[in-house]
C-alpha cells in the first residue's frame, strides 16, 4: 500500500474513526483542527513504531515531523532513506 | 434528605390527573423511603418523600404553619436551625415541633424570600403562601440539593428529579439535542437549562417567586433572583505576596470554620458517618470531628480491584490513625458496568466517565450498615484550590506574559506527570493555543478542556450537532457571571466556572446527590459551608495555591491533625474505570445492545459510521486517551438515557407509583 495512503488510513481509524470529511487536505495540522490530542501523539507513534517499523528518537517529537499528513509522510521518506 | 415535587395552576384550579400524586413521590421513593405526604388545595398540590433525619416523631411533610396560611416541602438541612429558633423566639414566634422544617416556616414568615440568606445549609424547597397567592421555590448556595421545573399543559411542575416530572401525566420530557451537546463540550448544561427540552434547573444560589391572582391578561411566570454567589479577591490583591508570618493566622481562621462547619453538620436524630477517600479533604474533617467530639466514627471507602485506581492503602492508614469504626468495599468492572444503567437513570444526564457508579456502590455499603447520613470531603478542591485546572490557570497566565517561551509551559509537567512523555513541541500547541486571550476571553482557564472535550461532539448525529451551535451557550454563561468576574484574577475565575458548573452541575449531582440518594443516604459537605468559602474567597490565591502547592493554607490549618504520607501524598484525581469496565460479562452485553443497529435507528442520537468506528476501537482494546474513554461512556450513557425516557417511561413511572394509601394526606387537604 501506498504510504500517503497507509497513514492517512491510520489517522481516519484511529482518530477519526473512519469518517475521513474532517481531514480536508494533507497539510492540515492534526493538533490545532483537534484531530489529535497530546496523548493521541502516542497512539501515532506506537503506529510508527509498530506498523511501520520505524524507530523514533525523542528529538524526532516535533510537530514539523508529525503534525499534518505531509509532514508524516515526509518524516518516515526520510527516516527510510 | 428527601424528595419533593409539586404542582400549581396557572389559572384556574388544579386538575390533577388520576395517580399524579402517587407516581410523582413514588419515582424518587429512593429519596425518601421512610414516609411519604401530600398537601392540596384547589391550587396547589405539594408532595413529599421523607428521609426522616432530625425530629423523626413530628417532622412530617409538607407542614403547614399554625394557621395553615402558609404550606412547605422541603429537602435538605437548615444546619443552623437551633441559633434561628432561639432568635425566632425571642422575637415571639412560637413552636410546635423539634424540627428545622417549622424553623424555615418561621424565618419565611419573618423575613420573608431574605430567609434563605440566614440559612447555613443545602436545601430546596416549595413554599406556598395561600394569602399572597404565592409560590417560593429556593435552592441552596452551591446547589447541593436539586430542584427543577417546567410548566405543562398551563401547571407548574416542579421536583427533585426530572422523572418526577414526568411522571405528572406519565409522559417523558423529551430530550433537547442542543442542551445534549452541551453536556459534550462543558460536562454539564450551562444552568438552567438540562438535557431536557422545556425543563430548567433552579440555580445554586437563586429563588424564584410565582405570583398567581395579580389580575391582568399575562400568565404568571417564575421570576428567578440571585442571592448568592462565590466572591473572590480583586485580581491584584488574590495574586499579591503574601508574607510567610500572615500566613499561620489565615490557617488559624480556616481551622476554627472549618470545625464549626464540621461539627454543626453532625447535627441529625440518627447517627453520622464519613467518606474517607484516603485524600487530604475528608480526612481532614473526620480528623476534626474526632478531636473536637472525641467520639468513635463510623467510616466508609470505596477501593477498587484495578490497582491504578485504588487507594485503600490510604483509606486505611486514615482510618488506623484515627481509630475509626471502618468499612469498605472494592469495585470493580461487574460493579461498575452492572450498575451503569441504574447510575443513568439516577443521574438523567449523559455522563463522560464511570466515576459516578462506584460512589453508588459506596451509599449502598453505608445505608447496608443502617447509616443515614455522611460526611464527604467534596468541595475542598473548588475553595482551596486543589484542582490540576486551577494550576493549569496559573501557568497558562504566567506563561500568556511571554508566550514565545519555551521553559514556562515545561511547568504544566509538573501538572500532569504524564505530560513528560508527550513531546514538548505538542504540549506547547495544545495548551498555549487561546494564550493571547488570558485577559479578554473569561473562559481562558477552561479552553483546553472544553476544546478537547468538544471534539467528542463530533459522535453525535448531524442535525444535534447543527443545534448545538445556534445555542450560543457561552453566551448565555456570559450574560450569568456576576459583574465583579471581570476584576478577578486567572485563578479566581478557573475557581468559579469549576463551582458553578463542573461541581454544582455534576460533582455534587451526578458524583454528589444522586449516588447517595439512590440508595437513601444524605451527603453532608463541611468545605461547602458558605461561611467557610466566605472567608477563603477573601484569602489571596497566592496563599491558597502557593506556587503551585496544591491547598498550601489548608494543609497548614490541619497539618496536626493528618499523617505526613497523607499530608504530603500528592493528589491522586478520583477516577474509576472507564471503557474497559464494559469488556466482558454484562457489561459487553450493555454495549452491545445499546449499539445495535436497532437502538442507533431508534434513538437517532448518534452518527453511526463514527460510532461504528470507536466501537472497533474498543474491540481492539485500543480506547487509551482519555478522549476516546470520555467518548465511549458518553455515548452509551446517551443510549441508555434516551431509551429510559423513552417509549417504557409512562409504564416505568406507574409501576413506580406508590398505593393511594400510602400517600400521607396533611392538614386540611382537599384530596381527590
Amino acid at each position: 500500500m501506498e504510504l500517503r495512503q497507509q497513514i492517512r488510513g491510520f489517522v481516519v481509524e484511529n482518530f477519526l474513526f473512519g469518517d475521513g470529511v474532517p481531514l480536508k487536505d494533507d497539510q492540515m495540522s492534526l493538533l490545532d483542527n483537534g484531530i489529535m490530542d497530546s496523548v493521541g501523539v502516542m497512539e501515532l507513534v506506537a503506529f510508527l513504531e509498530g506498523d511501520l517499523g520505524l524507530g523514533i528518537e525523542d528529538q524526532e517529537l516535533v510537530p514539523e515531523n508529525l503534525d499534518s499528513i505531509d509532514n508524516l509522510v515526509g518524516f518516515v521518506t526520510r527516516k527510510r532513506r | 434528605m428527601c424528595g419533593i415535587c409539586g404542582a400549581v395552576a396557572l389559572e384556574g384550579r388544579l386538575d390533577v390527573p388520576a395517580g399524579a400524586t402517587e407516581r410523582m413521590i413514588g419515582v424518587m421513593r429512593h429519596r425518601g423511603p421512610d414516609e411519604f405526604g401530600a398537601w392540596r388545595d384547589d391550587h396547589v398540590l405539594l408532595g413529599h418523600a421523607r428521609l426522616s433525619i432530625i425530629d423523626l416523631a413530628t417532622g412530617q411533610q409538607p407542614m403547614g404553619d399554625a394557621e395553615g396560611r402558609l404550606w412547605l416541602t422541603f429537602n435538605g438541612e437548615i444546619f443552623n436551625y437551633v441559633e434561628l429558633r432561639e432568635e425566632l423566639r425571642a422575637l415571639g414566634h412560637v413552636f410546635r415541633t423539634a424540627s428545622d422544617t417549622e424553623v424555615l416556616l418561621e424565618s419565611y414568615r419573618r423575613w420573608g424570600d431574605a430567609c434563605v440568606e440566614r440559612f447555613v445549609g443545602q436545601f430546596a424547597f416549595a413554599l406556598w403562601d395561600g394569602e399572597r397567592r404565592r409560590l417560593l421555590l429556593a435552592r441552596d448556595r452551591f446547589g447541593i440539593r436539586p430542584l427543577f421545573w417546567t410548566v405543562r399543559g398551563g401547571v407548574l411542575l416542579f421536583a427533585s428529579e426530572i422523572k418526577a416530572l414526568g411522571a405528572w401525566n406519565a409522559e417523558a420530557p423529551l430530550l433537547d439535542p442542543g442542551a445534549l451537546s452541551e453536556v459534550f463540550t462543558y460536562w454539564v448544561n450551562i444552568p438552567p437549562a438540562t438535557p431536557f427540552r422545556g425543563v430548567a434547573q433552579l440555580p445554586a444560589g437563586h429563588t424564584a417567586a410565582l405570583e398567581l391572582g395579580r389580575g391582568g391578561n399575562t400568565r404568571p411566570e417564575l421570576r428567578p433572583h440571585r442571592y448568592w454567589h462565590p466572591t473572590f479577591l480583586p485580581a491584584r490583591e488574590d495574586h499579591r505576596f503574601v508574607a510567610k508570618d500572615e500566613l499561620p493566622g489565615m490557617a488559624r481562621r480556616i481551622r476554627e470554620l472549618l470545625a464549626d462547619a464540621s461539627i454543626i453538620r453532625l447535627r441529625a436524630d440518627v447517627p453520622v458517618g464519613a467518606y474517607l477517600s484516603g485524600g487530604l479533604d475528608s480526612s481532614a474533617t473526620a480528623a476534626l470531628i474526632q478531636h473536637t467530639t472525641q467520639r468513635r466514627m463510623k467510616t466508609f471507602s470505596v477501593g477498587f480491584k484495578d490497582a491504578a485506581y485504588d487507594e485503600t492503602r490510604w483509606q486505611t492508614m486514615m482510618a488506623a490513625h484515627l481509630g475509626t469504626d471502618h468499612e469498605s468495599i472494592r469495585v470493580g468492572d461487574a460493579e461498575i458496568a452492572g450498575a451503569f444503567e441504574r447510575v443513568v437513570w439516577l443521574s438523567e444526564t449523559p455522563l463522560l466517565r464511570t466515576a459516578p457508579a462506584p460512589l453508588y456502590a459506596l451509599s449502598g455499603l453505608v445505608r447496608s450498615q443502617n447509616y443515614k447520613v455522611v460526611l464527604t470531603g467534596e468541595g475542598a478542591d473548588e475553595v482551596f484550590c486543589g484542582y490540576n485546572i486551577l494550576r493549569e490557570a496559573k501557568v497558562r497566565a504566567f506563561w500568556a506574559r511571554d508566550p514565545r517561551s519555551h521553559r514556562r509551559p515545561l511547568l504544566l509537567s509538573k501538572l500532569y506527570p504524564y505530560l513528560q512523555q508527550s513531546p514538548p513541541g505538542f504540549l506547547a500547541q495544545f495548551y498555549g493555543s487561546g494564550l493571547e486571550e488570558v485577559a479578554t476571553d473569561p473562559y481562558f482557564s477552561h479552553r483546553p478542556r472544553w476544546r478537547n472535550t468538544g471534539t467528542i461532539a463530533a459522535f453525535l448525529a448531524a442535525d444535534i450537532q447543527e443545534a448545538a451551535v445556534a445555542r450560543d451557550s457561552e453566551e448565555r454563561l456570559g450574560a450569568s457571571l456576576p459583574a465583579d468576574f471581570r476584576l478577578w484574577g486567572p485563578v479566581a475565575r478557573a475557581q468559579y466556572l469549576e463551582m458553578t458548573l463542573f461541581m454544582s452541575g455534576y460533582l455534587l449531582s451526578s458524583q454528589g446527590d444522586r449516588m447517595l440518594m439512590g440508595h437513601s443516604v444524605e451527603g453532608r459537605f463541611p468545605f461547602l459551608d458558605h461561611r467557610l468559602a466566605e472567608l477563603a474567597g477573601t484569602l489571596p490565591a497566592s496563599a491558597k495555591l502557593a506556587s503551585l502547592k496544591e491547598k498550601a493554607l489548608l494543609k497548614l490549618a490541619v497539618a496536626d491533625l493528618l499523617p505526613a504520607a497523607i499530608l504530603e501524598r500528592p493528589k491522586q484525581p478520583y477516577r474509576a474505570p472507564d471503557s474497559a469496565s464494559f469488556f466482558v460479562g454484562p457489561g459487553a452485553d450493555l454495549v452491545r445492545d445499546a449499539f445495535d443497529a436497532e437502538a442507533l435507528l431508534e434513538t437517532g442520537l448518534l452518527d453511526p459510521q463514527r460510532t461504528a468506528g470507536l466501537l472497533r476501537k474498543w474491540q481492539a482494546g485500543k480506547l487509551t486517551s482519555a478522549r476516546d474513554n470520555m467518548a465511549f461512556v458518553g455515548l452509551l450513557s446517551l443510549q441508555l438515557l434516551a431509551r429510559q425516557f423513552g417509549p417504557g417511561f409512562a409504564q416505568r413511572v406507574r409501576e413506580d407509583a406508590l398505593r393511594p394509601e400510602d400517600v400521607n394526606w396533611r392538614g386540611d387537604s382537599t384530596a381527590a
